[in-house]
């Protein structure tokens, strides 16, 4: 069979990071191929430049057996190459035409090809199983819609080689399911789909061979059958990797943390949480699963004290607080209750301080850092040091820009931070969020000695994996409300998926979804 | 028949004020269309101001020297032009500050014309006053005399349709023409784009600085307009910032407008009437209220776009790239 893609000697540099270290690749037509690697492997650097995105330092390209010397990602198009990126290249107010047609708008004027690519979005649809509402404006549409039409883009612009860049990242199951079957029918057409993931349960389910990246470079490429998830996990991180934590039996002691009736609504006056009731004992962590904007940063920012109370209450440790008993992040912080936050960029850290600013934010005010009025800076770089050795940071610099850390140990400074203090109520918003293999296997661990140390936990995360092996009980958030309460011996990852989309109102969620996109 | 005549004095007196409504809120239309363009795109074009008083200082000089107002109008839009590239130099080719760049060239302007017209024609800092030649003059549209006689309408076609300068029926010409280039061409799709998502656009495989570029452009081509009208064709010669705040209000009538060409346009229509209402009422003394002062008419543009901005009346959500330099590498 010939190639589709065929890339030589690849080397690309960001200034002093080198992200493409003379990478080789070949991928069969016809195929699904999957790229694997950690954050930072340089995975979407590599097909940034297999679509024209960014220029190659050196290296060749060679598309359908011909030699290509990308511009810009219009000559990419044009050969055939299509990319559905991580974050959508949609324009929000647009209608889903409107987004298919620029850049292809076949003549000056709209009116002319907008029949002609409304005719030809509608066989493609027919053919794919890729239905949308062309009229319907992206903003109103789920988010698996919305990749629907990156696809249908891509193809509409004449892909015969598509790049999904971690395109399950933001689905249900169910939807992850629907999006392979439309692999399925593309390879069927003759459609050559390069998959980027960190998922390796994905890469093993739907590809037909898989490279490995680590550090820029390649690693390794081998056919999918004849490896294996914990292969390419030691590949990835270059070491053995133990993937399945174990968990010890602990018989969890008194309720630390209750919430009793919350409910929270925004600023645009939507209801973010409704009728939230859950508690955590001590020695136990609660594993709150859904797919991400459907209510579970309200309920860490409510919980950690971030935004006010508007009704309910909420118990930490005995103390409560209502509207009228109103709390705010500091004093959260006094009553045993520590935050790692969802986003560490926006909330976790200032990533233009050092390492040292970083690692006080929210304790600044304790006696052991304060000489009266001034912080000691000394002790200020000696706690953070202490933090970076029990949470094995690296470079174990104090002095370095937060920003310059590897996401993964970024994460290890804020967790250090956190869970050094000895809270009694820790939450978490997605611990492992863009942290390599290597990190998440460490920030289990801890997670776990918390709830060996008697700590209440609740853990909020989007890989439903991340929540399986972690939690003891599990409650499933679908548009705000806890749509499922289960232990972890109840738990499986399809049932958990049917109520993230909240699969009680309609039993097949992913129509569910359409007859939204449609009537919207 | 006393009744009829004051009837028919009052008609005049509301032809004549909307009259003045449209003389006025022609460099409103013209600025705020260039506005328009530009913000679209993603770049805020606090320069209006500057380019216009830029162009009034070009127009009346050269219709002083040459005495064709064609050739003033080439002049005006040339300079004009020209500070319109160098505000996209700075912010799309080096990504620097917009609003920077824009209050930059305002205060250039302000001061390189008075120092220009101060060397040049030692008047003050005033061009010398053109005389009939050089300037646009009013048109009258045929029949405008026959049907004088006819009652209402004769006035109306009279003194509110027919009378007025080719530039304003340019700019008033130009707003549905706007519209259909924004919603109805190619290019328009890109340019909403641009403003609203520019990595999309750079994915599609299109230049976002290339069509930012156009964009800020077209923006100087009728802000070049805007400005000849104000010096030669409303007035007869320069005079120092005699665009007075005329920039800052087509950027209200814009947000006001909600950055769409027909709203923007009845923003300018009711601006350029609070202006006129303003004039026409000066020093006159109402009953009960007495005078009111010029300034508090002249406020109410900025005040309503206030009251806008903060939410009383619908909202006005702008493209939501406006205003961030588009930076492609990580």
């Amino acid at each position: 069979m010939s190639l589709a893609i065929e890339l030589e000697n690849i080397d690309k540099r960001f200034g002093a990071v080198h992200a493409n270290v003379n990478v080789d690749l070949q991928v069969r037509e016809g195929s699904i191929h999957g790229i694997v690697g950690e954050n930072g492997a340089g995975k979407s650097t590599l097909m940034s430049i297999l679509y024209g995105f960014y220029h190659a330092d050196a290296g060749t390209i060679k598309v359908f057996d011909k030699e290509c010397h990308f511009q810009d990602s219009h000559q990419a198009i044009a050969i055939g190459i299509g990319m559905v990126h991580q974050h959508f290249m949609l324009i929000d107010n647009f209608t889903v035409l409107e987004n298919v047609m620029l850049g292809a708008e076949g003549g000056y004027l709209l009116a002319e090809g907008m029949d002609k690519a409304r005719t030809e979005l509608q066989r493609l649809a027919r053919e794919y199983g890729l239905d949308v509402d062309l009229d319907a404006t992206i903003e109103s549409l789920s988010v698996g819609l919305q990749q629907r039409v990156e696809i249908l883009k891509a193809l509409y612009k004449g892909a015969k080689i598509l790049i999904l860049d971690e395109p399950t990242g933001v689905l249900t199951p169910q939807e992850t399911d629907e999006l392979f079957k439309i692999f399925a029918a593309l390879k069927e057409q003759g459609v050559t789909i390069v998959l980027i993931t960190h998922k390796l349960r994905e890469i093993m389910a739907v590809t037909d061979a898989v490279s490995v990246m680590r550090q820029g470079a390649m690693v390794a490429h081998v056919a999918t059958e004849t490896t294996s998830e914990s292969q390419l996990a030691e590949l990835m991180v270059g070491r053995k990797v133990l993937l399945d934590v174990t968990k010890s039996d602990i018989k969890p002691g008194e309720v630390l943390l209750k919430v009793k009736q919350l409910n929270w609504q925004d600023q645009h006056g939507v209801m973010r949480l409704k009728n939230i009731n859950l508690d955590i004992r001590a020695g136990e962590v609660l594993g709150v699963a859904g797919v991400s904007g459907n209510g579970q940063s309200e309920l860490l920012q409510v919980l950690s004290g971030i935004n006010p109370i508007q009704d309910g209450c909420i118990e930490v440790h005995g103390n409560s607080f209502t509207v009228k008993q109103q709390t705010n992040a500091g004093k959260m912080r006094e009553f045993g209750m520590a935050h790692v936050p969802e986003d560490r960029h926006k909330m976790g850290m200032i990533t233009e301080f050092s390492a040292a600013e970083s690692a006080i934010l929210g304790y600044h005010k304790d006696a052991e850092l304060n000489n009266g009025i001034w912080l000691k800076p000394d002790l200020v770089e000696k706690r953070c040091l202490d933090l970076m050795q029990a949470f094995d940071v690296r470079p174990n610099d104090v002095k370095l820009k937060s920003a310059n850390f590897s996401g993964g140990n970024q994460q290890k400074l804020i967790l250090a931070r956190e869970m050094e203090h000895q809270p009694e109520v820790l939450l978490i918003g997605q611990p492992t969020r863009g942290v390599d293999v290597g990190a998440i296997e460490f920030i289990h661990q801890r997670i776990l000695d918390m709830r060996g140390a008697g700590k209440a936990v609740l853990l909020v995360s989007v890989e439903l994996e991340e929540i399986l092996s972690l939690s003891d009980r599990i409650i499933v958030m679908c548009d705000g409300e806890i749509t499922g309460r289960m232990a972890i011996e109840d738990a499986d990852e399809r049932s958990i998926g049917m109520l993230m989309a909240n699969a009680q109102q309609a039993h097949d969620p992913l129509q569910a979804n359409e007859k939204q996109g449609v009537q919207a | 028949m006393i009744e009829i005549t004051s009837m028919n004095d009052m008609w005049l007196t509301l032809l004549l004020t909307l009259d003045a409504t449209l003389r006025l809120s022609t460099p409103l239309v013209l600025a705020a269309m260039a506005g328009l363009f530009s913000e679209r795109s993603g770049v805020v074009d606090i320069g209006l101001e500057g380019k216009m008083l830029a162009a009034c200082f070009a127009s009346a000089t050269i219709a002083h020297f040459t005495g064709s107002p064609w050739l003033a109008l080439l002049a005006a839009v040339a300079v004009s032009l020209g500070l319109a590239l160098v505000h996209g130099f700075a912010t799309i080719t080096h990504k620097g500050d917009q609003i920077v760049s824009g209050v930059a060239l305002n205060i250039l302007v302000s001061g390189l014309t008075i120092i220009l017209g101060l060397t040049w024609f030692r008047q003050g800092g005033q061009t010398p006053a053109l005389t009939g030649e050089g300037r646009f003059v009013t048109l009258d549209l045929p029949g405008s005399e026959l049907l004088h006689s006819v009652p209402l309408l004769g006035p109306l076609y009279k003194e509110l349709i027919s009378g007025h300068n080719i530039l304003v029926y340019l700019a008033f010409a130009l707003v549905p023409l706007v519209w259909w280039v924004l919603f109805r061409t190619r290019f328009g799709l890109r340019l909403r784009a641009v403003g609203e998502n520019p990595k999309a656009v750079d994915t599609a495989g299109i230049s976002v600085n290339a069509l930012r570029y156009k964009a800020v452009m077209i923006g100087g081509v009728l802000c070049g307009i805007a400005g000849t009208y104000i010096a030669i064709a409303h007035n007869a010669q320069f005079t120092r910032d005699m665009t007075a705040g005329a920039g800052y209000i087509a950027l209200a009538a814009l947000i006001f407008g909600k950055w769409r060409p027909l709203t923007v346009l009845v923003a300018c229509l009711l601006f350029g009437f609070l202006q006129a209402f303003a004039m026409r009422i000066e020093g006159v003394d109402l009953p009960v209220i007495g005078s009111i002062p010029v300034q508090i008419i002249e406020a109410v543009p900025y005040i309503l776009t206030v009251i806008l901005l903060a939410g009383f009346i619908g909202k006005a959500i702008p493209p939501k790239a406006v205003g961030r330099p588009y930076v492609k590498e990580r």
